[in-house]
């Protein structure tokens, strides 16, 4: 089979469009991608729409009509926060099967503010707040004190996650915020759920980002191996049965599986990762992907960022984008977004926060529900 | 409109005469344990193989968050907290009778389950609801 490569990739800045239409905002980024390439509309011979807020309202298609109706194949997925991990990995495999040579993934989203999940009852009376919280906050502040639980990791640790990533921030033009974060700001920021305040959650933005992907044949054939950048894992999980997952949504078991499957697909370890964007939509889940992508043993992702090895100029730079903390989280954009970080390094063309020399890179998003999408993806 | 109140939700029982409680559904065949009905087990797939239990009234203190930001109409701050049943099962819900503080909250604390009226919640006809709740164990 042959390699397939990003040969164009671009992302909007993030941030609030409520004058826009979700196929408009899908639509910037297309034409950004495209450009960045040099290629046309005329050039991709499949779409692969992310979306999760229209889920049944064809924005794909509605997204060709604002830049180019050629009757191309349009598939529209919707796979909660793995939405645009999604659409780029069945882009991706299209091409690995030979059934295209050069094709366009899309994540879009516009959010609403507030709090996501927990919503009231189709029958009966609502349980939010009598059987617990089936907010978004909540849940992942239980996911982060099952490891507090195991580990006595702190309220501080995890809010330093939000400083670090704040920080990355400010050097990401595209990122919705670049507003540096102190720790006492951090854990005296509004409590939500405890142990994730505010400034511990992502933020809801509208956003959208694409990827042109080729085979190799077709790269070379229009001369675009310069930039190009290698898809050397693609993987896809959903969440393996475990004791609690009916109460407790699990994040870790699902990228562990992935993590692990990703790492054999493209014949390499952690220690081989010069940088990662991972799902960091709370940022007590941050600690626990340190963990489950192999970062470092059980144990020891408090340790990990009391160290500073996750930021940039750590050992292994982590949301160097800001994250979704900061850069923001449009939920089906954010796993194409994630794509574009990294290549964006492995390019060498991210400006002031810059992982110097990187030359693999890894992108994970978690869909709760759940869905894990990883992507491993080098520059050769 | 219902005398009795009503489960809040279908896996707590309110029989006619006897104390509510809670029911799981466990699996002959690998003796995983389930909130809710179903005929065939996630974990090892076996088809008719369930049968009801009815899950213990204590357990131990596994996760929990605070929260202090809700919707409308929603008093904050509460305890939502994960439990493990005596027998394994793990349940949600809100843990009460103690401060919303981590300094106060254990891990592995044990828990009782007990019943009450849901924060005085009705439906659009009005009907009273029945809940669970956990609260420290006593003694």
């Amino acid at each position: 089979m042959s390699d397939a490569y990003i040969v164009g990739v671009d992302m909007i800045k993030f941030g609030r469009f409520p004058e826009k239409t979700v196929p408009q905002i899908g639509a910037e980024s297309a034409l950004m991608a495209l450009d960045d390439c040099g290629l046309t509309i005329q050039d991709m011979e499949a779409l692969y729409c992310g979306n999760l807020g229209q889920a049944s309202g064809m924005v794909g298609q509605r997204m060709l009509q604002q830049i180019g109706q050629t009757g191309i194949p349009v598939v529209n997925v919707s796979n909660a926060c793995a939405t645009g991990a999604t659409a780029f990995r069945e882009a991706w495999a299209s091409v690995k099967a030979g059934l295209y040579d050069c094709v366009l993934a899309v994540g879009v989203e516009q959010m609403g503010k507030g709090l996501l999940g927990g919503a009231g009852a189709a029958t009966g009376i609502p349980k939010e707040g009598l059987l617990g919280s089936g907010t978004m906050p909540a849940v992942f502040a239980e996911a982060g004190m099952e490891h507090t639980n195991k580990y006595g990791t702190t309220f501080e640790q995890f809010a330093k996650v939000s400083v670090k990533n704040h920080h990355h921030s400010t050097m990401n033009p595209k990122a919705m915020y670049q507003i540096e974060t102190p720790l006492e700001t951090v854990m005296n920021a509004e409590m939500i759920s405890y142990p994730n305040t505010k400034l511990m959650c992502s933020v809801n933005v509208d956003g959208s980002a694409a990827a042109v992907i080729c085979s190799e044949s077709k790269a070379k054939e229009l001369g675009l191996m310069s930039r190009a950048v290698k898809v050397r894992a693609s993987v896809l999980t959903s969440d393996p049965w475990q004791e609690r997952d009916l109460v407790m949504p699990d994040v870790n078991s699902c990228t562990r599986k992935a993590a692990a499957a990703a790492y054999e697909m493209a014949g390499l370890g952690p220690d081989d990762i010069d940088l990662i964007e991972l799902h960091d939509c709370f940022a007590t889940a941050e600690i626990l992907h340190y963990e489950n992508l192999g970062l470092c043993g059980d144990g020891e992702a408090g340790r990990l960022i009391d160290d500073g090895e996750v930021a940039l100029g750590g050992r292994i730079p982590v949301n160097v984008s800001g994250g979704l903390l900061s850069k923001g989280h449009p939920l089906g954009a954010t796993g194409i977004a994630n794509i574009y970080e990294v290549t964006t390094h492995l390019r060498g063309e991210a400006g002031e926060r810059q992982v110097e020399g990187a030359r693999i890179g890894l992108t994970h998003v978690i869909g709760l529900g759940s869905a894990c999408g990883i992507h491993i993806l080098e520059k050769t | 409109m219902s005398e009795q109140p009503l489960p809040v939700v279908e896996y707590l029982k309110v029989p006619e005469n006897g104390d509510p409680y809670l029911e799981g559904y466990k699996c002959d065949a690998c003796g995983a344990t389930f909130l809710g009905e179903r005929s065939v087990c996630s974990k090892c797939g076996a088809r008719d193989q369930m049968s009801t239990v009815t899950l213990p009234n204590s357990g131990k203190l596994y996760s929990y968050c605070i929260v202090h930001r809700s919707f409308p109409g929603i008093d904050v701050p509460y305890i939502s907290a994960i439990v493990d049943l005596d027998d394994g099962t793990a349940i949600k819900g809100n843990l009460i009778n103690i401060e919303p503080d981590p300094e106060q909250i254990e891990f592995g604390m044990a828990v009782d389950v007990v019943f009450d009226d849901a924060l005085g919640r009705k439906d659009k006809e009005g009907n009273s609801y029945l809940s669970y709740f956990f609260q420290p164990a006593n003694g």
